[in-house]
């Protein structure tokens, strides 16, 4: 019934007693339906059903999360069921170490931005795209099959689409529609890339036709050429999700036009599909191609970086320097994954679910700040502190995170990426530690104009955090410190898969083997390491003041 | 015992998260007590931990405490775990036992501010992280620390965040000491390159290549010099002055800035194993900074900026005596300096918060009998700091200046020079803070200007009156004139009456029809003209009255010109503005305006300077007593008195350098030091007490390159720097974003004849674009079922 491919674990399958991945799907879009059989005007009970559906469903990530076995780097909870045999389509989902937290993310977050704000009309329909929304984004990352994932993959758009044109602000039907086309133009390009890839992997193999990603991948059956052309049809797609410069106008105007909760998820789950596809559906697929071409995409990186956090120091709107500091955090995702070795891959990891958490809570605390003052101008802003100061130190957590402080989930996925960077693409990496002096510029900078000074006009009477925002932002705070502070069972989660990838990269790239330490410590040093180091130093320094040389210095 | 380690940082804090938890419920003072209680048994806890150390053998006196793995991956692990060693329990014992000190005092000085609490949540916060720092097993521990107490500074210099000035400052030590950041980072990921590891017990362990040592000391010191405030980093220091004083005390002399020196000294076996060249570039760093900063300090007006710019100046020998290899004397003097400058910053706390928040030394003098206490402790800082023997200061000092002689004359003769700039500028500090006369309740430029404002306003309104009267009276005489004109008719008129009456008559004869009417007009016209000419003549004589009074006005006028000129034309000094003052510099005299002063003159002539509470006053105490007596852990006459140098012996792995220079050479150099100091002493007493020279000879600006720096960068950062990040923002509007929507201008424009579709609707845009990849896809569809 369920067929377990490479390295998939029945044992964890079997666990999952019911299939939860497409439960994850299920539950979410059951509530849809029940969102549309309610009348309208029961504005209460189509939050509440939404918030019941959207928690069912954020509990069962949590608990797949407790099932997953972290000693298996394959994939887990595995359902793979034909769906048309003849064209080789399966519905087949599975999570691995990489996928993992970017379900459980899309659980976390979805109930926490239906909390957060209530759209100032239509509910029934706003809630509706948001749980179809929220079916869309488990599914995307659960699909091993590359048209299922092709069709979660367009499937968010039409909610966020509908999100940001319905309930946005300003110049929102300009900002979905240039979401809308931009993301579409680079799909179309994809599902090209995704049907070529299918079709000369059976004719080289002579196979029978499939979409199976891990079939494919362990197929690798492309020339150089083909493997490149259809590698960077994946990427262009991705690179727009991301985004990668130059293709990232779209974002600062999307995000900005957006309503709090679509500026949340869009930052915190969608922006991540582009970056998760790099790794689930470049690296993993094309290992040669993005070997080859990862300069390419490690200098894009770097100059997001560099350049978004530029433009952001000089956004006058809140929520567009926000938008622009995602895109200078997402450059440092794709620069840990084009290293393509296990603490930059595991940094990018833990960077996606992080920068989820910190930025969907940046959002929400900036829609706050709007729905109370009715600007997000910086320069109509001001003393804040004064007025608010709980307000403001919830700010000051989430700003200190997203400028990478230790201790905080931001720094530990930055820290690696940059670790890792530096093992495979040290002058890359020297510049993007630049981006890290910028974003402490940026976001103190917007702090201070923000929060700092006195309070005049309305600024001196902005209301304090209530009991019910600081619950529903609370958990967002906990995971900031909480991922910063013990990201070990997080990281011994991703890792295993993440390792197994980079495995399969060394085994498909010829000559390649995962940039790392020129060497590594025989044993860890220890107090003893210590004792003895310090006998020997002092007996040289003997030695060379009896023989007079009075520098002594000890060179083992 | 050594067990007891991970208390050190455990203790503050938890101190931190129950104030975060309770503290506003806390309130003033007991969150006051319960954060200093947190430092208190961190001190305790280093003590024991001390104590056990010292009952191991001198070679085994390393112990490696691991709490949990905090981020493993791959062949990169750390753990979130402690190094005790001496080094590394020395730190923790002048930090606790400094900070426990200041917390105390903060009881008193942050007295009545309505983030009471907060504050102390702060400084709790920042004494785990700078413990974090000195006790981190690993680099990435110690930058966990590192970044902590950098945020802490901020937020603490930006406590008072209702001033932007303070905001600034606090973003601007931060933004600065992410420049240094990025060599720590660069650092770390090279050494865990070349090593595999960036735990100390294999950093301090492994062989490391000459180049790559070189780069790797090279990266630290751009970190050490962000931290601790060297060339070209320190411009955040003085700022920093910003925060409440205990915070500059604690962070921003005694603990947090020594954190750079630390670091190398920490990594002693790689800078040992570095091409020389790069320890002679820390050495030559650190003796620029101390000397640019010393003569910056000595301009300086404000109490604090010159012990911030003397702090810059202390750390530079720091960096100095690291640079030369003199790793003993360097965390000397940084005990010795956090004794004294923690003093020093506690004092001049004291007498901010005894002077109504003054900060400008030129409105102070005599304070000693004010505030005997506050004088006498700063006395000993002053004696410590000045190199004076037998206090603290020219024990850790002169070793320095021995090891720079050593290493070369030219290294000595910076370290001396600034010696002596050091004494100079300090004395000039306890003078005018100290000693001469009381110039608190001098009035201020602003003040006399104020006064004259007052007095220039009353004459401008005498003038406008006058004027007034002018007017009003000139209108009055020309009234007058008119009616003057119309008496002078009227005398006419009656008097060509009279004359037509008179002739009429003449011309009539007596019985005549109607003479006897011309008659009684006649009679009439008669009496008309004395009439008509009296009325003249009141009206000429009250015309002349009207013209005088104008007169009279008008020279009331030039009257008050003359006032509200001599107002403008008084000379007067600004004793505010004046750069220049000495101890026993004159009042401005303010006779001339002694009854219009302000009521901020008025209200201050009532208050008197004052000695602070006894939490404030008992930690002056106890650190005069240390910066007295500090010497004593390393006295220089035989190797038993060595107890620092013995005692930090293990830490070093034998890299400290080994003097080459005589006992007689070496009295000679403590003998030209004290004498140097000594003379230095006595030119400022000369000048700022006994009047003797001109202070504006001296407290040059063009000397000042420390402040010309600052105001070069800030210079730099708000025009070119801010015109690239403009640049950038208009890049990514004008072509970026504005190549796309020329695309789509474009797009639109060619299918202008799909018109009926351009509904306008994005709805249906968006099912006409769903529609298409549809199709797109069915045909793919379709093609492999054929297939």
């Amino acid at each position: 019934m369920i067929a377990t491919l490479s390295g998939t674990s029945i044992l964890a399958s079997e666990a999952a007693s019911f299939s939860v991945l497409p439960a994850l799907i299920l539950v979410p879009l059951l509530t849809a339906i029940v969102i549309l059989l309610l009348p309208a005007n029961r504005v209460a009970e189509l939050k509440l059903t939404a918030l019941a559906g959207s928690a069912i469903a954020g509990a069962m990530a949590i608990w797949m999360m407790a099932a997953f076995d972290k000693n298996d780097a394959g994939f887990q909870f595995v359902v793979n069921q034909p769906w048309l045999e003849s064209m080789g389509l399966n519905w087949h989902f599975a999570v691995d170490g990489i996928s993992l937290f970017m379900v459980v993310l899309t659980g976390i977050l979805f109930p926490i931005a239906i909390l957060a704000t209530e759209p100032h009309h239509d509910p029934k329909p706003y809630y509706m795209w948001l749980m179809i929304l929220m079916a869309g984004s488990f599914g995307v990352f659960m699909a091993l099959d590359l048209l299922l994932f092709f069709v979660f993959f367009e499937v968010v758009l039409i909610p966020m689409y509908f999100l940001i044109g319905g309930w946005g602000h300003g110049q929102r039907i300009y900002a979905a529609l240039k979401f809308f086309i931009y993301t579409m133009t680079g799909s179309a390009l994809m599902l090209v890339g995704i049907v070529s890839l299918a079709l000369l992997t059976a004719s080289r193999t002579g196979n029978a036709l499939t979409f199976d990603v891990t079939q494919l991948a362990e197929a690798q059956a492309l020339g150089t050429t083909a493997q490149r052309l259809i590698f960077l049809s994946f990427a262009l797609a991705f690179a727009v999700k991301v985004p990668l410069f130059p293709l990232h106008t779209w974002l600062p105007d999307a995000h900005t036009e957006a309503p709090t909760a679509g500026s949340v998820i869009l930052a915190g789950v969608m922006l991540k599909l582009g970056t998760y596809g790099y790794i689930r559906f470049g690296v993993y697929l094309f290992p040669q191609a993005a070997h080859d071409l990862a300069w390419i995409f490690l200098t894009l990186g770097v100059i997001g970086i560099l350049y978004a956090a530029a433009v952001a120091t000089m956004q006058k709107d809140l929520k567009r320097l926000v938008a622009y500091s995602s895109v200078a955090h997402l450059g440092f995702i794709v620069l840990g994954i084009f290293s393509l070795n296990t603490q930059g891959l595991t940094g990018a990891v833990f960077q996606m679910v992080a920068h989820g958490v910190s930025t969907g809570a940046l959002f929400i605390l900036v829609g706050w700040i709007y729905e109370r003052r009715h600007t997000r101008q910086i320069a109509e802003l001001g003393g804040l502190q004064k007025a608010a100061p709980i307000f403001a130190a919830a700010f000051t957590l989430v700003m200190l995170s997203s400028v990478g402080l230790p201790g905080l989930n931001g720094f530990n996925g930055e820290f690696l990426i940059l670790l890792g960077g530096f093992q495979a693409a040290r002058w890359w990496t020297v510049f993007a530690v630049l981006g890290v002096i910028l974003a402490a510029l940026y976001l103190l900078w917007a702090y201070q104009r923000v929060f700092h000074g006195t309070p005049e006009g309305d600024n001196a009477t902005m209301p304090e955090l209530r009991l019910s925002e600081g619950l529903v932002i609370l958990p967002l705070l906990f995971l900031i410190v909480a991922m910063g502070v013990y990201p070990k069972p997080m990281l011994e989660r991703i890792e295993p898969s993440v390792e197994r990838l980079v495995a399969h990269v060394e085994a498909n790239v010829e000559g390649f083997s995962e940039p790392g330490p020129e060497r590594v410590p025989e044993h860890p040093g220890d107090a003893r390491t210590l004792m003895d180091k310090l006998e020997e130093a002092e007996a040289n320094a003997d030695l060379g003041e009896e023989s007079d040389s009075h520098e002594g210095e000890s060179d083992e | 015992m050594l067990e007891a380690a991970w208390l050190i940082p455990a203790f503050p804090l938890a101190g931190f998260l129950m104030l975060v938890l309770f503290g506003r419920r806390m309130g003033e003072p007991v969150a006051g007590w319960f954060a200093t209680a947190a430092i208190g048994g961190s001190f305790l806890s280093t003590v024991v931990v001390f104590i056990g150390l010292l009952g191991e053998d001198p070679s085994e006196r390393f112990f490696l405490q691991k709490i949990f793995t905090w981020i493993p991956s791959g062949t990169f692990s750390v753990d979130l775990g402690f190094f005790v060693d001496p080094l590394s329990i020395t730190m923790c014992l002048f930090v606790t036992g400094v900070g426990s000190l200041i917390h105390l005092y903060s009881i008193g000085y942050m007295h009545g501010d309505a983030n009471f609490s907060k504050f102390f949540l702060y400084l709790n916060l920042f004494a785990a992280s700078m413990l974090m720092l000195v006790l981190g097993d690993n680099l990435l521990i110690t930058f966990l620390g590192w970044e902590g107490v950098g945020a802490c500074s901020y937020l603490l210099i930006s406590f008072w965040f209702e001033d932007p000035a303070n905001a600034s400052a606090g973003k601007k030590a931060f933004v600065t000491n992410r420049v240094g950041d990025f060599g720590f980072m660069l650092g770390t990921f090279l050494l865990f390159n070349h090593i595999g590891s960036i735990r100390y017990a294999d950093v301090l362990t492994s062989h490391i290549s000459t180049g790559t040592a070189t780069v790797i000391v090279l990266l630290f010191l751009l970190a050490a010099a962000g931290k601790s405030a060297q060339i070209p980093l320190f411009v955040w220091l003085p700022d920093a002055m910003a925060g409440p004083t205990p915070v500059s005390a604690l962070i921003h002399a005694a603990t947090m800035v020594t954190s750079g020196v630390y670091l190398l000294t920490r990594l002693n076996p790689v800078l040992a194993q570095a091409d020389p060249w790069a320890t002679s570039v820390i050495a030559w760093l650190g003796a620029m900074t101390a000397l640019v900063a010393a003569l910056a300090a000595i301009s300086q007006t404000d109490i604090k900026k010159v012990l911030a710019y003397s702090t810059v100046s202390q750390l530079g020998y720091l960096f100095l005596a690291v640079g030369v290899g003199a790793y003993v004397p360097a965390i000397f003097h940084m005990v010795t300096h956090a004794f004294f400058k923690a003093l020093l910053f506690l004092g001049s706390g004291s007498v901010i918060h005894g002077m109504h928040d003054e900060q400008d030394m030129r409105r102070m003098g005599g304070l000693a009998k004010l505030m005997p206490i506050t004088a006498g402790t700063f006395i000993v800082g002053w004696l410590a700091i000045a190199g004076v023997p037998p206090f603290s200061g020219f024990w850790s000092k002169d070793e320095i200046l021995l090891f720079a002689w050593n290493d070369n004359k030219l290294l000595w003769l910076v370290g001396f020079v600034t010696a002596l700039l050091t004494a100079f500028y300090m004395t000039r500090q306890v003078i005018l803070t100290f000693f001469g006369r009381t110039r608190f309740w001098d009035a201020t430029a602003g003040e006399i200007g104020e006064a004259f404002d007052t007095i220039a306003e009353r004459a401008q309104a005498k003038f406008v009156a006058a004027a007034e009267g002018v007017t009003v009276a000139s209108a009055a005489v020309d009234k007058a004139k008119l009616d003057l004109d119309k008496r002078t008719g009227a005398v006419t008129k009656a008097q060509t009456g009279l004359e037509e009456a008179t002739s009429a008559l003449a011309a009539s004869s007596e019985g005549a029809d109607g003479y006897d009417k011309l008659v009684r007009a006649v009679d009439k016209a008669t009496k008309g003209v004395p009439k008509a000419e009296a009325a003249l003549q009141k009206a000429v004589s009250k015309t002349a009255e009207l013209e005088l009074a104008v007169e009279k006005a008008e020279s009331a006028i030039a009257e008050t010109q003359i006032e509200s000129k001599q107002a403008a034309s008084i000379s007067y000094d600004l004793p505010g503005d004046a750069q220049y003052v000495t101890a026993f510099s004159e009042a401005p005299d303010i006779t001339a305006v002694a009854d219009d002063m302000p009521d901020s003159y008025r209200h201050r002539q009532e208050y008197h300077p004052h000695e602070s509470p006894w939490t404030m006053t008992a930690p002056l105490v106890v650190l005069a007593f240390a910066a007295a007596a500090g010497g004593l852990m390393n006295l220089p006459f035989t190797h038993k008195l060595h107890f620092l140098a013995n005692w930090l012996e293990p830490s070093l792995f034998a890299n400290e350098v080994h003097v080459s220079t005589s006992t007689s050479g070496k009295w000679m150099l403590a003998v030209v030091a004290v004498l140097g100091g000594l003379s230095a002493i006595v030119a400022a007493f000369a000048v700022y007490l006994r009047g003797r020279g001109d202070p504006a000879k001296i407290e040059r600006k063009d000397l000042a390159l420390a402040v010309t720096w600052d105001s070069v960068l800030a210079k730099f950062m708000g025009g070119p720097g801010r015109a690239l990040f403009d640049g950038a923002s208009w890049f990514d509007k004008t072509f970026v974003d504005g190549a796309v929507n020329g695309a789509a201008a474009a797009a639109q424009a060619t299918g202008k004849g799909l018109k009926p579709s351009q509904s306008g609707l994005a709805r249906q845009y968006a099912l006409f674009i769903t529609g298409t990849a549809g199709l797109i896809g069915l045909w793919f569809v379709l093609r492999l079922v054929a297939s």
